[in-house]
């Protein structure tokens, strides 16, 4: 399949298309930063939710309630979710599709299991990627489940315009995780299985830790309650998650935010281009190899040569431009 | 001996976010077999279904794993939607006469008949010719070694 073709077939709603597209985004392949250039114009209308938490507090039953609740107002779904790859073999189990059979016919929800593939940090390296893609196709809300860490996961919040942190009732110490970042994330707070022993206690615990942060913010993190496995809660959580995006458009955050990943991604990309340039421009050349040794045998240092090397190489490109 | 060494350099710089980029052109391809181990029909239990998802993680591929009772069609768009090589059926309560075929019927429908499909679970000898013959490519017995699955699928995925 060519690029132009994945490109038509992911803009007409193609399953197979976007299904092709996730895998050489995944894999790397050449052709899909080729297909995310033609895709670019048409992303950026998703609003993309991240859901983050313990191993086992439920987020993938959570992000199925969320679903139900969402399609009932209408809205398509694409979820994506993110589970750990072995570091010995590579392999990885990708189970969380398993709560998510609710919606496995539903024409308007697309689901995605990834593997991290060895990255660090909650999601894999070729997730943002990944959800421009089903921003593509169209879904109107992107759900974005991490790896149940518990406390590493922040790479969500420069991908999600919103953060729903999960947490269970009892395990008074993971209170100190929270303290220790998770709550810096979170956009939303929910003590999922309500239907247990000390949830309340648990929220109250929470929220009591919150009216600490006295910095004045356009936005408060709510704390709710809900049980996942019957969805009591859950229509409230999408309340909140809508007026959330709601609250970032309207304090100009939203716009703001968009601007910093927009120059992020920029200068990541530009960094890459340069480094890879002068690499392949100098690998392989016999006096490069040579200065290599002498750095190692202490003739030369490699402050002097890397200025050197990078000097040269800028100043015979401004030469080609004239 | 110099050479040596700057080929171990160059070697150990190959797993750099320089040459292998967050985005663009790949120079170390990451590319992982993909397996959608499914349990069509009833059955009760996927204890065994467990135990060859977990032996082919171990052997590097993404498994991707659905749970009990799922339909033909269930199978056929998580497999879609998931691009994977490869689907691994396992049934234990006798309806694979029925689900089987049926399975390769709708890969066919939505043309994606070019994914290799093995079966397991309890599956007489006798019934093994007429399912290959729907497209099955290989049925695995109780008692197979787990070593010969991940064998076959290693060298029978489309690349
Ligand atoms: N009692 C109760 N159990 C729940 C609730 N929500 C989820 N569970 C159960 O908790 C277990 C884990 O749920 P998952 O949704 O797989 O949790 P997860 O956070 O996605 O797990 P990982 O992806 O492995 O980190 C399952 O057995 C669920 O049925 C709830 O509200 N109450
Ligand atoms: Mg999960």
């Amino acid at each position: 399949m060519s690029v132009d073709e994945l490109v038509e077939g992911v803009l007409a709603g193609k399953r197979r298309s976007l299904a092709r597209l996730l895998s050489l985004i995944e894999d790397e392949d050449v052709r899909a930063p080729k297909a995310l250039s033609q895709l670019y114009r048409h992303t950026g209308r998703a609003h993309i939710v991240g859901v983050t938490g313990p191993p086992g507090s439920g987020k993938s039953t959570l992000v199925t309630q969320i679903t139900k609740e969402l399609r009932r107002r209408k809205k398509t779904v694409g979820i994506i979710c993110v589970d750990p790859s072995s570091p010995f073999s590579g392999g990885a189990l990708l189970g969380d599709r398993i709560r998510m059979q609710e919606h496995a016919l539903d024409d308007d929800v697309y689901v995605r299991s990834m593997g991290t593939r060895g990255h660090l940090g909650g999601l894999a390296r070729s997730t943002a990627e990944a959800v421009r893609a089903v921003d593509a196709f169209g879904k109107d809300v992107i759900l974005v489940e991490t790896v149940g860490a518990g406390q590493s996961e922040v790479e969500i919040i420069e991908l999600a315009h919103t953060v729903v942190v999960t947490d269970v009732p009892g395990s008074g110490d993971d209170i100190q995780a929270i303290k220790a970042g998770i709550m810096e994330i979170a956009d939303i707070f929910v003590v999922n299985k309500s239907d247990l022993e000390g949830a309340e206690r648990k929220g109250a615990e929470i929220n009591a830790m919150l009216e600490t942060d006295i910095r004045e913010k356009p936005w408060r993190p709510p704390v709710l309650l809900t049980n996942a496995r019957t969805g009591e809660g859950v229509a409230e959580l999408v309340d909140k998650i809508s007026e959330h995006i709601s609250c970032l458009r309207d304090s100009g955050l939203l716009e703001e935010r968009g601007l910093q990943r927009s120059r992020d991604e920029l200068e990541q990309m530009m960094e890459y281009k340069l480094t890879h340039q002068l690499l392949t421009e100098l690998r392989g050349r016999p006096e490069y190899n040579e200065a290599i040794v002498r750095i190692a045998k202490r003739n030369e240092d490699p402050y002097t040569v890397a200025e050197k090397l990078v000097m040269d190489f800028l100043l015979k490109y401004r030469e080609d431009a004239g | 001996m110099v050479t040596l060494a700057i080929e171990s350099l160059y070697i150990s710089t190959r797993g750099s976010p320089v040459s292998n980029p967050k985005r663009g052109g790949s120079l170390n391809s990451t590319k992982k077999i993909r397996v959608l181990v499914a349990k069509p029909g009833l059955d009760g239990h996927d204890r065994g279904a467990k135990v060859v998802a977990r032996a082919l993680r171990d052997a590097g591929m993404e498994v991707i794993y659905t749970g009990l009772r799922q339909t033909p069609e269930m199978i056929v768009r998580a497999a879609i939607d998931e691009s994977v090589d490869c689907i691994g059926l396992s049934i234990l309560s006798g309806a694979h006469m029925a689900l089987f075929p049926k399975v390769m019927e709708l890969l066919k429908k939505e043309d994606a008949d070019d994914i290799l499909v093995v079966g397991g679970g309890i599956i007489p000898e006798d019934d093994v010719p007429g399912l290959k013959k729907t497209g099955i490519a290989e049925i695995f017995g109780p008692g197979t070694p787990l070593e010969s699955i991940i064998e076959y699928i290693q060298s029978h995925v489309r690349t």
